[in-house]
């Protein structure tokens, strides 16, 4: 008898998640092709994987930005309020450095990522692509790190060296 | 027992915590308030009003007592510039044991909590594996569970310490960034095993269903260990604002990566290099460097009690009592100061479980009526030493602001008035 208690105990005992989840196997997820989620995936990393057809201009994109931005990012990205600063800074000047897009941000593919999934504020996933291509492109040559008929697509966007590119140490393994 | 007969731990009237037991609260308290002679005061007890008559009867749905609710988290005024933004924070100093309560756990919001019908949402495993999958919340809910109680702390929690001024604030509105619940819910390393991760995946990529699509790159070691898809927090379904119907849940590490309404999980060789883990979430040291996926949060500790802005009305014996916690394991110990860290005593710890949790210490404590600055110190089963703030600025520099989990310093004046204080 206690031989079985002693069984029901080890069964019953907190063994890790290895253990459980090599015992379990529900397999209720439903198969999907990449394709099926052509709509879903707004996934745009800095090796170009994830963007989409289209290219723009900051040439077109001040008008997307004037329309749908400047009421929150300024006339000229100089922002309303302390988080919606999108130009300026330098990460060597002597004073405290504002970090913005252009300072500080060490991948241009971010910008994209996250206006196309995030931006404008009060209208989320409204741009097309097209759009977030060439407000990408505004963002930047506000900045000052192309100039206004850079055609910008997904090739020559993960092109782009960003000002602070060599500024961050991934920390994720060393801590 | 009388006062004398308290054996001193340290400085400025800490007494060993071992009284905390032997005596009890009241024991304690009695220090003063017994040489008041029962005869000599005019207490007459009597039966209250709501013992003469019914009250009402059962519900289908609790609510507190309404004489405390005052207790409140504290969130910011809406700002329509960033509809749905922002954060608000614990009452601390109002609660007691390792459990938040849910309506009281801390938020943070980068477009507003969706509403979302679990009917239709869908969590999605692509990217770098054999299949990519789908699952309903009715799939998921067939799934085995398991729960655990961890705490949950924003990284940017306790950044107000960092300026040069003390800002005169209450635990809540300095630290209330940090809640603690059971979190029940799949182990991740489950469906991911289901999906079959690719030998080349290194990044595990989680996008929420907010407006925002928050998203953020967690490695894929940690993915594996201890991460769960949490669908139940304190027993009931996740709350809104938690992420309904399932978060993200990464234990020990800062909040934002714990996707909240979790809809993606895509498996890369490299970070996506989120906004959140680009613009956000990353320090700048002293050099210009910028430190990025500074994950786990620091062995940390406060005193709730006293703590900011409250006021001791009499001389006497208090209970200190607080909270700490580690990203990094287990708290296994807890000091607490009353001289501005000259002098320290071991604090009682207790704690419902170990590991990225909150444990509760106390120690006893003879307020005189004199000047005291209160501070507690923590250590975690690594070894892991709670810093000064000096420490912290010398280490981190002043354009670093996350991750701050420096000993808090509360300054008791000859009044009995608490404040925030830097020592
Ligand atoms: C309703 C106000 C609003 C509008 C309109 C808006 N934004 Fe924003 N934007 C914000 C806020 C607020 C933030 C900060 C969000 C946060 O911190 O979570 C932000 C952040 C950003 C950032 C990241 C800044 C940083 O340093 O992290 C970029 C880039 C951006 N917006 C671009 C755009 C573009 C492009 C448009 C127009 C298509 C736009 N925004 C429209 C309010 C707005």
């Amino acid at each position: 008898m206690p031989k079985l208690v002693i069984i029901i105990l080890i069964l019953l005992s907190p063994l890790g998640f290895a253990s459980l989840a090599q015992s379990q196997n529900v397999g209720l997820g439903t198969p999907i092709s990449q394709a099926q989620l052509s709509d879903f995936d707004l996934i745009a990393g800095p090796d170009g994987e994830g963007f989409p057809e289209g290219s723009g201009t900051a040439f077109q994109g001040k008008e997307v930005y004037d329309q749908k931005c400047q009421a929150c990012h300024g006339a000229n990205g100089e922002g309303t309020t302390a988080n919606t600063q999108l130009v300026g800074g330098d990460m060597q000047s002597i004073e405290s450095p504002v970090r913005t897009v252009g300072s500080y941000w060490p991948h241009a593919s971010t910008i994209f990522d996250f206006i196309r999934r995030a931006m404008p504020a009060d209208s989320p996933k409204s741009l097309s692509n097209i759009e977030v291509y060439q407000v990408t492109a505004y963002v930047l040559y506000m900045n000052g790190i192309i100039d206004q008929n850079k055609i910008l697509d997904r090739q020559s966007l993960i092109d782009i060296k960003m000002p602070n590119k060599d500024g961050f140490v991934d920390m994720s393994q060393q801590q | 027992m009388k006062k004398t007969d308290l054996e001193k731990a340290a400085g400025n009237g800490l007494i060993n915590r071992r009284h905390l037991l032997q005596l009890g609260l009241a024991g304690l308290g009695s220090g003063v308030a017994s040489s008041v002679l029962a005869a000599e005061n005019n207490l007459k007890i009597e039966i209250p009003g709501w013992s003469k008559q019914p009250g009402p009867g059962a519900s289908a749905y609790g609510v507190r007592s309404g004489h405390t609710e005052f207790m409140q988290r504290s969130a910011g005024a809406p700002n329509p510039l960033y509809p749905g933004g922002g954060a608000s924070r614990s009452p601390l100093q109002h609660l007691q044991g390792t459990i938040t309560p849910n309506s009281l756990h801390f938020e943070r919001h980068h477009a507003g909590i969706p509403d979302i019908d679990p009917a239709g949402h869908q969590l999605v495993i692509n990217g770098l594996v054999k299949q990519p999958l789908v699952f309903s919340y009715e799939d998921l809910l067939k799934y085995p569970m398991v729960s655990r109680i961890y705490f949950l702390e924003c990284s940017g929690n306790s950044r107000a310490l960092l300026g040069p001024n003390p800002p005169d604030g209450t635990a809540q509105s300095i630290h209330g960034l940090v809640s603690c619940a059971e979190w029940t819910g799949i182990p991740l390393s489950t469906l991911l095993e289901e999906a079959g991760v690719e030998d080349e995946a290194r990044w595990l990529a989680a996008v929420g269903a907010d407006a925002a699509s928050m998203g953020r790159s967690i490695p894929l070691n940690k993915a594996h260990d201890d991460v769960l898809i949490a669908l139940f927090q304190n027993g009931e379904p996740v709350r809104p604002e938690q992420g309904h119907p399932m978060r993200l849940f990464v234990p020990g590490w800062e909040g934002n990566v714990s996707v909240k309404w979790l809809t993606q999980l895509k498996l890369t060789r490299e970070p996506v290099q989120f906004r959140d883990e680009t613009s956000k979430y990353t320090d700048t040291l002293p050099d210009r460097s910028s430190e990025q996926f500074t994950f786990p949060m620091g062995c940390k500790s406060l005193i709730t009690s006293p703590s900011g802005q409250m006021s001791l009305n009499r001389q006497g014996v208090y209970q200190i009592n607080g909270m700490a916690w580690s990203g990094g394991g287990s708290i296994s110990r807890v000091e607490v100061s009353a001289d501005g860290g000259r002098s320290w005593a071991d604090a009682a710890i207790e704690s419902n479980q170990s590991e990225k949790a909150l444990a509760r210490f106390s120690i006893p404590w003879q307020w005189s009526g004199g000047d005291a600055i209160l501070q507690s110190r923590a250590t975690d089963s690594l070894g892991n030493v709670q810093p000064t703030r000096e420490a912290i600025l010398a280490d981190r520099g002043r354009l670093s602001f996350y991750h701050n989990h420096c000993i808090q310093s509360w300054a008791v004046n000859g009044n009995g008035e608490v404040r925030n204080t830097y020592a």
